[in-house]
């Protein structure tokens, strides 16, 4: 598995002729049980693929939706073997969908590379974002999920130029990771006809599909990045949706899930030449 | 964590090439950060070697700065605490009241020789945020200074001054609010404005190349009193004191003296309500080695890897981590990392007021706390030298507080 997941959902994903949609949460937000109910919901939702957030006190990439999830995750208690107990869970009913893991380098440092990477393939989970660990400190980190089959995905970012995009694309497998935009999640929006040069780019550096983050937050910005993108990333709009619901009272799983279902049609439709549905 | 690093021959040769001093240092930082990172590693190694740029920076440190800086006999001092002769290395005199314009005025030369408008800056004590914000008026450059709201509070003549230079303080709610989460705030502020932005860290810490890059700006301390106690005393000193938060003053201090091992390097990090609270700011004491704000170092951490809040009087040393060369000095057994509690430095605070006539900043008074322990020690016929790296107008509230008055 592990690679392989990764692997078998895109060449699913191309022989259907749309992009994936790929869900984030993180972990634990707002606490374990609700947040193992809304990650068992997702694939029926709609997600192709799945990040699962893993707090950390000091995100510095993150815009507030997501600082505030952290934090939320954090006062209910989530740890990072919280988070792997959480994927096991998820497991035991979902053999297909691809986890990504994706949070900040102290945790994994404190557990140990080699330790998290064993741990992290033993729950099913299939690849690691880490946003502050860039392709000069990966090597220590893209050993060890090497050694359990692990994916690490480094991000690329319009910064990145394109003997960067070499560099990381050496260290990645899986899919490769686009930032859409200069900044932190969440906050500015992507537009889709300056993401698709760099989409281009990216894909010529590694050859792998790439999927858009960081800069999605409706169906409609979906739809027209799915068109040029191999995988559209929701998060900030999803865990600002847990928060709302929260606020007023509501089902949070519901509403999340809600969310995901008008995401993931946009995504579907995106490729159809005349959408009717 | 490998074993701590074997003894280098030369202290003075690190980082390397990967900005690290050992396991410490390097470069962990977002992607969209790292094309601006090397070019200002770039940039920053072009400058060091420009005579130009040398000579532009020893002349407003001389015009601008008033260096060098006193180095004063503190004869009451040296009485009171009955051992080894003690020197003040006058910090507090530079202009904006600290050390931290010898590093503002390096970087401010060089985001302009690198083309960038508008200037960030996080601060604890508000020392870096006015030393930003004066250098960014002097050359009429927009400045942002991020500010924990809680630091935004117990420092309120320095937000000020801070408004009175130009700047625009940010007080910063997420996390603690304290240094850490105004740092936090600016890296996500650089993020976003790549293109025009020039972040102006204020200590010795963060990703390569700042560490090694403040550290050159501050040496300019450690290298003045070189000079300045060979020509008073015909000799090195046996040891040198620092407060240590960042660490940017007592690096400043230590690094021209690494190699010379017969003077002992101490730092005094912030023991908050005492070691044995939980409550403090020490890194190295209480913490273990992680990453955060782009380096490896000793940081103060729970089981899971998440930082935890750092608790210190001084908003200046109330930072979770430490700057890696510290780290590295540490594991090598060059540098020798004491603590002081609150108490013990409003006890320094009020001592060096009433037996020299000078207001440390409460960040200073901390290493005068542990003074008087390293002067016994190194004994009568000794020579120590403290690094009194700030003035203490800026804590007059804080001190009047905890002794109960009101101002």
């Amino acid at each position: 598995m592990t690679k392989a997941r990764i692997d078998a959902r895109f060449a699913a994903l191309r022989s259907e002729n749309r992009a994936a949609f790929v869900a984030y949460i993180m972990a634990g937000d707002p606490d374990y049980d609700r947040g193992l109910e809304i990650l068992k919901g997702l694939p029926a939702a709609g997600a192709d693929l799945i990040e699962v957030g893993f707090p950390f006190s000091d995100p510095m990439a993150e815009g507030p939706p997501i600082q505030r999830a952290a934090l939320r995750a954090l006062d209910s208690g989530m740890t990072l073997s919280k988070t792997l107990a959480m994927i096991a869970e998820f497991r035991k009913g979902d053999q297909t969908t691809p986890i990504i893991l994706m949070g900040y380098a102290n945790p994994l440092i404190n557990r140990g590379f080699a330790a998290f990477a064993q741990n992290a393939a033993a729950a099913g989970a299939d690849g690691l974002i880490v946003v502050d660990i860039p392709p000069e400190e990966a090597d220590p980190l893209a050993d060890a999920l090497d050694a359990e089959n692990l994916s690490l995905l480094l991000l690329s970012t319009p910064t990145s130029d394109d003997a960067r995009l070499k560099v990381i694309a050496r260290r990645t497998s899986g899919f490769a990771y686009y930032v859409s935009v200069a900044g932190v999640t969440g906050v500015k929006e992507a537009d889709a006809a300056t993401v698709a040069p760099h989409v281009a780019r990216v894909r010529a550096a590694g050859g792998l599909p790439v999927c858009v983050g960081f800069g999605i937050k409706t169906p409609e910005r979906a739809e027209a990045v799915a068109r040029v993108a191999d995988g559209v990333v929701v998060g900030s709009a999803l865990v600002e949706e847990i928060a709302a619901s929260l606020a007023m009272n509501e089902t949070v799983t519901t509403r999340v899930l809600s969310k995901v279902e008008s995401l993931a049609k946009a995504v579907r439709l995106a490729r159809v030449a005349s959408p009717t549905v | 964590m490998n074993a701590p690093s074997a003894k280098p021959n030369d202290y003075a040769a690190y980082p390397d090439a990967k900005g690290r001093f050992g396991d410490f240092g390097g470069q962990y930082v977002p992607e969209t950060l790292m094309p601006l990172v090397h070019e200002l590693d770039a940039a920053y190694a072009a400058a060091k070697a420009d005579p130009a740029f040398q000579a532009e920076l020893s002349g407003l440190l001389t015009h601008y700065v008033g260096r060098p800086s006193p180095l004063y006999f503190a004869e009451r001092l040296t009485d009171h605490f009955g051992g080894a002769k003690i020197y003040l290395k006058r910090e507090e005199l530079n202009h904006t009241g600290s050390h931290k314009i010898n590093n503002c005025i390096g970087q401010i030369l060089l985001a302009r020789r690198m083309g960038k408008t508008r200037i960030i800056a996080e601060t604890g004590a508000g020392q870096h945020g006015v030393a930003s914000a004066t250098v960014c008026a002097k050359y009429g450059l927009p400045c942002v200074v991020y500010m924990g709201a809680v630091d935004v509070e117990r420092q309120k003549p320095n937000v000020f001054r801070m408004n009175l230079l130009g700047a625009r303080v940010e007080a910063v709610t997420s996390g603690s609010a304290t240094l850490k989460d105004a740092m936090n705030e600016a890296l996500r502020d650089w993020v976003t404005n790549v293109h025009d932005t020039y972040y102006l860290i204020g200590t010795a810490a963060g990703m390569h190349p700042y560490p090694a890059m403040v550290r050159d700006f501050q040496s300019v301390i450690g290298l003045e009193t070189k000079a300045q106690v060979m020509e008073a005393e015909g000799r090195l000193p046996d040891a040198v004191v620092a407060c240590v938060g960042g660490g940017s003053n007592a690096i400043g201090m230590f690094h021209p003296f690494l190699n010379d091992e017969g003077v002992k390097l101490i730092g005094v990090e912030a023991a908050g309500e005492g070691m044995e609270t939980g409550r403090h700011a020490a890194a190295i004491n209480g913490g273990r080695p992680g990453v955060l704000h782009g380096n490896m170092t000793y940081l103060l951490q729970d089981s899971e890897g998440q930082i935890t809040e750092a608790h210190s009087i001084s908003a200046g040393l109330d930072y979770p981590g430490i700057g890696p060369e510290h780290s590295w000095l540490h594991d090598v057994g060059r540098a020798t990392y004491l603590t002081a509690t609150d108490l013990e430095s409003l006890e320094a605070f009020k001592l060096l007021a009433e037996l020299e006539g000078i207001l440390p900043a409460i960040e200073s008074a901390h290493a005068i706390a542990r003074l008087g322990d390293v002067a016994r020690e190194v004994g009568k016929g000794g020579i120590v030298v403290l690094n009194l790296s700030g003035r203490g107008d800026k804590d007059v509230a804080t001190v009047a507080a905890h002794l109960g008055m009101a101002i």
